[in-house]
């Protein structure tokens, strides 16, 4: 490499990386005013702004061109606007949702908020990467801050459970994908995901090695993802970490990795041998997802198991291996945002401390919409697009990632898909059925002073749920634009799937 | 081909003989008082007996983030130094140091914050 040129690039490409250097910077600022000023009640607000101005940044991007920056390692341009874009809002909603979830608990640490922002840019990261060694990177920093933010409850020995559980699972499942970096490497002899689709494979052994490393390379991913059978510490991990930061991990993760997932697939394996290894892992997903959640009594374990069947849905649309495939599943990821984090929000205004830890079973909610109209209501449309109701915008997600795999030739898979969507109806509506028409009295365990003991929400969390109730009815009936957007990343010749 | 070993085993016997003359030195003229505290396994450690589930100050992660901060800096600035030179030839070396600077005032934002948390004061 040239050096002289090094440094002139570095700083001409500093656009390209505006909301991870934002999102970053100000996360560092939040630390040292944490540092000089405990838990100072404007540090989340400082990580709203930097998080606000960085996703206006990033729409303004959506239609830019797509190319790479910084050597190569990193992309930019509108697929990666987009994903930000989604990672962004939803960091947004997440500390607009956790201020008054922490304060209720007393745990409304600034070291959380500035968490939140650092594991922010490792998603970007993830989401933008060229590299096998930036896809590590961005993991990495996700993943650790993930931990951290899932066990900080340190005197809740269900939230220490679930981080340690997630962090030795987590650090497994970072050892496959390391050794499938490694093994891909050795058949190749590059880490750059398109130079590895140029790369030859000659002889039987470096197939092997290659194929080998690749499939490793998809066991850490599908963990990430939650994908089955590498789902096991979802529930768990779900069930544990404080409410609206699981809203946070089963939303931005997902998109994070999802879009590197198919900048790998598009970049470094265009070829789409892997479609049926894909199609079985969505199978299993779907299957598996739906079925345990039919038997959950507890809230945030149901949407533990939603969310491993809804990354089943993605992996369908990814399965198609077509542009129309891939801007389906990133659609479906925004979609899919909107309603999780949604979800989860309405579930931690609806938890307090019971006798047995915190209260998060579906009878302990009976009749709760009557006393709070509005979590009822928006917690109604989260749940009915979840099943894919028309018209919100999880039937038009659905729609869009179960349609190419049709036209590419994988009838038996959607079939599969749209039962499974059909069986998910059921423990979706139960929660509408307890929220709603259930009453107090049905219930024996119900604790009477339960009214009160709520977290008070804020206009600002309230209305968080309330946008994103509202932006589903909008997805859902103004999709046309969107699609055409996630369409016009993949016919661009940057990001072009083989035919 | 022994030839070239020969300075290998003069420098193992020269060690070997070194070490063992000066523990036998020590052992005949140093005079010896033992007490309870000499004879303990870790001489001025910690006490190896007692119970398994003692409760430490969470400030060990204070402790570790310090050196954490330390080691990272010293394990990136070191190659970054041995090829400060080539750098500077080719005219990038405004920029390395820029890029260096940045890194370590990452650091310093985590030496600052683990200070103002009292990860220095060990009288707590």
């Amino acid at each position: 490499m040239d050096l002289s040129t090094a440094f002139p690039t570095l700083v001409t490409d500093l656009p390209a990386a505006f909301s991870m250097s934002v999102v970053g910077l100000v996360g560092l600022a939040m630390i040292v005013l944490d540092a000089f000023r405990n838990d100072h009640p404007a540090i989340p607000w400082l990580g709203v702004a930097a998080l606000g101005v960085s996703a206006a940044w990033e729409a303004t991007h959506l239609g830019a061109p797509q190319s790479t920056v910084f050597f190569e390692t990193l992309r930019t341009g509108g697929f990666v606007a987009f994903i930000n874009l989604i990672i962004l809002l939803t960091g947004l909603a997440t500390i607009l949702l956790s201020v008054p979830y922490l304060n209720q608990l007393r745990y409304d640490y600034g070291e959380v908020y500035a968490l939140i922002m650092f594991s922010t840019v490792g998603m970007i990261m993830l989401g933008s990467a060229n590299n096998m060694v930036s896809i590590f990177l961005g993991l990495e920093t996700m993943s650790v801050c993930l931990y951290v933010l899932t066990g900080f409850i340190r005197e809740d020995e269900g939230a220490v459970e679930s981080a340690l559980k997630y962090f030795l699972l987590g650090a497994f499942s970072t050892g496959f994908f390391l050794y499938g970096i490694a093994l891909m490497y050795g058949a190749t002899g590059t880490m750059a995901l398109p130079a590895m689709a140029a790369a030859e494979l000659g002889t039987l052994s470096t197939r092997l090695l290659f194929w080998g490393g690749f499939a490793l390379f998809l066991v850490g991913f599908f963990f990430k993802v939650s994908a089955a059978p590498f789902h096991m510490w979802t529930p768990d991990v779900y069930q544990g970490a404080p409410t609206p930061l699981t809203g946070y991990m089963s939303t931005a993760t997902k998109a994070a990795a999802f879009a590197a997932l198919i900048l790998v697939l598009v970049h470094a394996v265009p070829g789409g041998e892997w479609q049926l290894s894909v199609a079985a892992v969505a199978v299993l997903t779907m299957v598996i997802g739906n079925v345990m959640a039919l038997a959950q009594t507890n809230v945030k374990r149901l949407l533990a198991y939603s969310s491993i069947a809804h990354a089943g849905y993605v992996l369908v649309g990814l399965s198609a291996g077509t542009s129309a495939g891939y801007a389906g599943a990133l659609f479906y990821l925004l979609v899919y945002a909107v309603m999780n984090i949604g979800a989860f929000g309405v579930m931690s205004m609806l938890e307090w401390d019971g006798k047995e830890g915190r209260e998060q079973t579906l009878s302990s909610l009976a009749g709760i919409a009557n006393d709070r109209p509005v979590l009822g209501s928006t917690m109604g449309i989260f749940m009915l697009s979840l099943i894919g109701f028309p018209p919100l915008g999880g039937f038009a997600g659905k729609y869009f990632v179960f349609a190419p795999a049709v036209d590419a030739g994988l009838t038996w898979l959607v079939v599969i898909g749209v039962l499974m969507s059909a069986l998910s109806a059921y423990y979706y509506l139960r929660v509408v059925y307890v929220f709603w028409m259930q009453s107090a009295d049905d219930v024996e365990a119900t604790d009477p002073v339960r009214a009160a003991a709520f977290p008070r929400a804020t206009v600002a969390a309230t209305g968080t749920l309330v946008v994103c109730a509202v932006a589903l009815v909008v997805l859902g009936v103004f999709f046309g634009g969107v699609l055409e957007t996630t369409l016009g990343f993949f016919e661009s010749t940057a990001m072009a799937t083989a035919p | 081909m022994f030839g070239d070993f020969v300075p290998l085993f003069l420098m193992i016997a020269l060690a070997l003989g070194l070490a063992l003359t000066l523990l036998a030195a020590a052992a005949y003229i140093g005079p010896s008082r033992p007490s309870e505290t000499k004879t303990m396994p870790y001489e001025s450690g910690m006490d190896p007996v007692g119970s398994a589930h003692e409760r430490y100050s969470v400030k060990f992660y204070l402790v570790a983030m310090i050196f954490i901060v330390f080691d990272v800096e010293v394990v990136f600035m070191w190659p970054w130094a041995a090829s400060f030179h080539s750098f500077v030839e080719s005219g990038a070396g405004l920029g390395v140091i820029a890029v260096l600077s940045l890194f370590t005032f990452i650091l310093l934002v985590g030496l600052l914050y683990d200070v103002k948390k009292g990860g220095l004061d060990f009288e707590q």
